[in-house]
């Protein structure tokens, strides 16, 4: 039997962190006590009307722009009816035949990987669900509607995705351009990215095969594992004659395995319908080109300007790229300080390592980039040695954010001895006291360099640059063979 | 004490003939006689009613009462009062308490009027004769043992029996309309949009108008005046500017009348009815006015384009009452689905259940095409045709119902013939235009008899500038 091909197509969610709900001024907040953002219209009271949010839909415009795709200038929305505890009004406000966006198209440039284009079906905004917590062995359900109107966008791809591995950088892409823009946090464990995946498998040149939609996969992970797990059970069915039917089947991560809801669940008729009572809201040219003005520079440009106005190389730009506040915490740096590459070495270094140590983001960090910027200013005029600086100097700043880096290196005593004469004194001193190693050196063992670096350091305790101690050593060795 | 308009009331208060005190006691006396009979009122805020009357006395003894001090309104049982029930005439909402006051009644009581009571009313406004009520029918004041109309049936008799001054009703293909007639009062329902929705428990809300009635064309211009205007809370209500109806003159122009013959000849129109019609387009002709006959090619097409859009709209508009959060749930349940099938089975009344069931069928997939989009399709239809008519007239009259009030229980057994009873009424819902019903007389049975005069949208000036001009001879 042939290979089968695989085919898939996700259907993303985006929460977006607007300060309040799509359509009410209930606020959209992760993690508050159940049931307590819930006003008269997220409750669905008679009477109650949604009201829209603007918010809403420069972000759904921004993310349309940024993917490159058509932006509907006549938005209308839909009615999605079916009968669920954690959808209050019996229908989800949703668009179903005029999206926001049409089109659209996600760019993957990895370096691990080859480089691949996933064209975007349609971008849509629609309100979120409350959530049903199952209880149990109980009798009962417990509803939280606090999620219940939070706005979201949908982004739906084309079935052009091929493998877990594609699917899974789709994500990270996806991610990493929604915090850039700043419209969600793109956090799949606490549901603020979700990402549902249709899978299918055929013969080479074949028509699509049965679809299996596969929900509930909440890091990208699970998303691939969730993947590849589902390939092989097609795969088996199909080498085993089997039929694979059309259906919707949740991962469970504990055991890494899919299994199938039940069919009533998926077997609704949405029976979809304009929503009258919101009129189409026409997006005026004005209005599109402020928000396409509004737009922050993207990974892509981000990542361009770092290698050619920075000479940064791809590696280092592409770390750098990762996260739009770190790049703008190297570009403020660099506005500072010409030393480019040295920039990168610290972030990626010492800041990144005591960002991960202490969980925050750079936008916490209390070292200003005028700082880090004297800092990488005093090393390179030799003020203070490289070591002192990343140690003691980093440290002793980002914990008294009101002391200036000279100041602080002056506290600290870690001027470094620019007085060459006296440091040639010391080394002089220690070869004299050392007759026998410095003839074990000039009979090649060059190892006892160490030992007398050693010796002059504990001397100097450590106010000297060792690098330029290193080289006069072996200067001093080499006369005096 | 009867006040033909609010206007006369003022002048009374401001000559400190009479205090709101007495007028809230004389409508609570009037609601006492009538109400036991009639069953007009649903609840009546007695103790706050005349708790407002003295702290509005009071404000007026200062200067600081609002432009509509010492007036007593009842509204239908589908608005919003926050802090009072709101049951829609229905067991669905019977202790259903709102967090909210509607925005045209807020905006009644920012001018110091008072509200008396919640008003009987058809089940969610599903209904033309007021009996889909599930607490009990009402009856028309004229002839108790005739209905008054339907769905506002409740604040028709309020007016006609001066329980209150004014009410406020929702028309969504005649709901105001059709009981002003059959009461003998004014009924306005404004173009779509004009007045907001928020707080107007919704039917179909592409059809959906709050609507006035009232004993005089004053009283509708200044309560218009006063609630309509775009509201944040409701995105589809018009940001036009609102005339001052209540300060415009009266033109006397000659008008362009237009008038369908179908109509006018229909099957089932009364012959007292058409009678007055044709007395009526007489005297509108010697007092200058053009009348003209035009055709109306759409008339079968109104009733089932009306039906099949309010149904659809209506059955995911009261899917929200489920049982899960708040008003009825059944409590012989065994799952969740048994939970919304048994709630929604013995909370709704048999025409609200219809609804629902002919909404949801009429967007079915496979069905939707046929149905729904049809009758999309052929509303804008309608609208247009409607619209050209009303760019060459000033007006399109008709009488506002075919018959005077039935008699209760004579068009309960076929829901069919009842929706007939909105046919003249339905082609200014479709369209979204204003129209309003006018009292004309009575027939030999001292019953009333409407005429409907519609016109284009936001020309509510015109229409009023016309119905103050017009003397019945």
């Amino acid at each position: 039997m042939a290979t089968l091909e695989t085919v898939i197509g996700l259907e993303v969610h985006v929460q977006l962190n607007t300060k309040s709900k799509i359509f009410s001024y209930d606020h959209n907040d992760f993690g508050n006590h159940p049931n307590s953002d819930v006003g008269a219209i997220t409750l669905a009271h008679p009477g109650t009307l949604p009201m829209i949010s603007k918010e809403v839909i420069d972000m759904g415009m921004k993310l349309g722009i940024a993917l490159e795709g058509t932006i509907n200038r006549n938005l209308i929305f839909d009615r999605k009816n079916y009968f669920y505890p954690d959808l209050p009004k019996g229908y989800q406000i949703t668009q179903d035949a005029t999206p926001i966006c049409k089109g659209g198209i996600v760019k993957i440039r990895s370096d691990d990987f080859p480089h691949f284009d996933i064209e975007l079906t349609k971008i849509h905004l629609e309100e979120d669900a409350g959530k049903s917590i199952h209880v149990q062995n109980a009798d009962f359900t417990n509803v939280d509607l606090n999620r219940s109107g939070v706005p979201l966008v949908e982004i739906v791809t084309e079935p052009v995705i091929t493998s877990s591995e594609q699917a899974g950088l789709c994500l990270i892409e996806l991610r990493k351009l929604v915090r850039y823009l700043g419209i969600s946090d793109g956090n799949m464990e606490q549901g603020s990215l979700r990402c549902d995946a249709n899978i299918s498998v055929r013969l080479p040149g074949a028509p699509l095969g049965s679809k299996v939609e596969v929900k509930n996969m909440n890091s990208i992970k699970n998303v691939r594992k969730a993947i590849d797990h589902e390939i092989e059970r097609q795969t088996k069915m199909t080498a085993a004659g089997q039929t694979i039917i059309s259906e919707t089947r949740t991962y469970n991560p504990e055991n890494n395995t899919t299994s199938g809801m039940r069919t009533k669940e998926i077997m609704n008729d949405y029976r979809y319908f304009p929503e009258p009572d919101i009129s189409p809201i026409v997006i005026s040219d004005e209005w599109y080109e402020g928000v396409k003005n509004s737009l922050p520079a993207l990974p892509a440009q981000v990542k361009k300007t770092l290698i050619e106005d920075h000479g940064l190389s791809n590696y280092d730009a592409n770390l750098l790229s990762d996260d739009r506040s770190i790049a703008a915490y190297f570009f403020k740096t660099a506005s500072f300080c010409k030393h480019d590459k040295a920039i990168s070495n610290w972030i990626m270094g010492p800041v990144k390592s005591y960002l991960n140590e202490n969980e925050i983001g750079i936008d916490a960090l209390s070292l200003t980039p005028q700082k880090l910027a004297d800092l990488i200013h005093a090393v390179q005029q030799k003020e203070i040695s490289h070591s002192d600086a990343t140690q003691q100097a980093f440290k002793y700043v980002l914990h008294h954010p009101q002391v200036e880096v000279a100041a602080a290196i002056a506290t600290l005593g870690l001027a470094q001895v620019d007085d060459f004469d006296e440091m040639q004194q010391l080394i002089d001193d220690v070869l004299e006291d050392h007759q026998a190693k410095v003839k074990e050196y000039h009979n090649g063992k060059k190892g006892v360099i160490g030992m007398f670096m050693g010796l002059i350091m504990k001397k100097a305790v450590g106010r000297i640059d060792p690098q330029k101690v290193n080289e006069m050593i072996k200067g001093t060795l080499d006369k005096i063979k | 004490m009867f006040y033909k308009s609010y206007q006369q009331i003022r002048a009374d208060l401001d000559e400190q003939r009479i205090t709101v005190a007495q007028i809230v006691n004389h409508h609570l006396e009037k609601i006492e006689e009538h109400n036991p009979n009639l069953n007009a009122f649903l609840e009546v805020f007695k103790e706050e009613a005349i708790i407002k009357a003295a702290q509005i006395d009071l404000k007026l003894k200062q200067g600081t009462a609002g432009r509509l001090a010492g007036l007593v309104v009842g509204i239908k049982d589908l608005f919003c009062l926050k802090d009072h029930l709101v049951s829609c005439s229905s067991k669905m909402l019977e202790d259903f308490e709102s967090q909210i006051t509607a925005t045209p009644i807020q905006r009644l009581l920012d001018e110091d009027a008072i509200v008396i009571g919640r008003q009987n009313c058809d089940e969610f406004a599903m209904g033309s004769s007021n009996e889909n009520s599930a607490f009990g029918l009402v009856k028309n004041g004229a002839n108790p043992s005739r209905v008054p109309g339907g769905s506002s049936g409740g604040s028709a008799v309020g007016v006609q029996t001066d329980m209150c001054q004014i009410s406020l009703g929702s028309d969504t293909g005649g709901s105001v309309r059709q009981p002003a007639a059959f009461c003998g009062v004014f009924g306005l329902k404004p173009t779509y949009s004009r007045i907001s929705r928020y707080g107007l428990t919704a039917y179909s809300s592409s059809f959906d108008c709050v609507g006035i009635l009232s004993k005089s064309i004053a009283d509708t211009e200044l309560i218009l005046e006063i609630i309509a205007g775009s509201d944040e809370r409701d995105t589809t209500s018009s940001r036009k500017k609102v005339p001052q109806f209540s300060q415009s003159p009266i033109k006397s122009s000659s008008y362009k009348i237009a008038y369908f013959d179908e109509i006018n000849e229909a099957e089932g129109i009364a012959t007292s009815v058409s009678q007055m019609m044709n007395q009526t387009m007489s005297s509108l002709k010697t007092s200058g006015h053009l009348l003209e006959k035009v055709s109306f090619p759409f008339l079968e097409y109104l009733l089932p384009t009306y039906y099949i859009l309010t149904s659809a709209e209506a059955s995911a508009n009261l899917a929200r009452f489920d049982g899960v959060r708040y008003g009825f749930r059944d409590l012989e349940i065994s799952n969740l689905e048994s939970m919304y099938k048994k709630s929604r089975t013995h909370g709704f009344g048999p025409e609200v259940l219809r609804r629902i069931l002919l909404g949801t069928f009429v967007l079915s997939s496979g069905y939707q095409d046929a149905f729904y989009t049809k009758a999309q399709k052929v509303r804008r239809l309608i609208k247009d045709y409607t619209e050209k008519i009303l760019e060459e007239y000033d007006f399109i009259i008709s009488p506002t119902t075919a018959t005077t009030a039935f008699e209760i229980n004579s068009k309960t057994i076929d829901p069919v013939e009842m929706y007939l009873s909105d046919l003249f009424t339905v082609q200014a819902s479709v369209a979204g235009i204003p129209a309003i019903s006018i009292p004309l007389g009575e027939d030999q049975n001292a019953m009333p008899i409407g005429l409907q005069v519609m016109t284009a949208s936001f020309e509510e000036e015109k229409l009023f500038s016309f119905a103050k001009s017009f003397k019945i001879t």
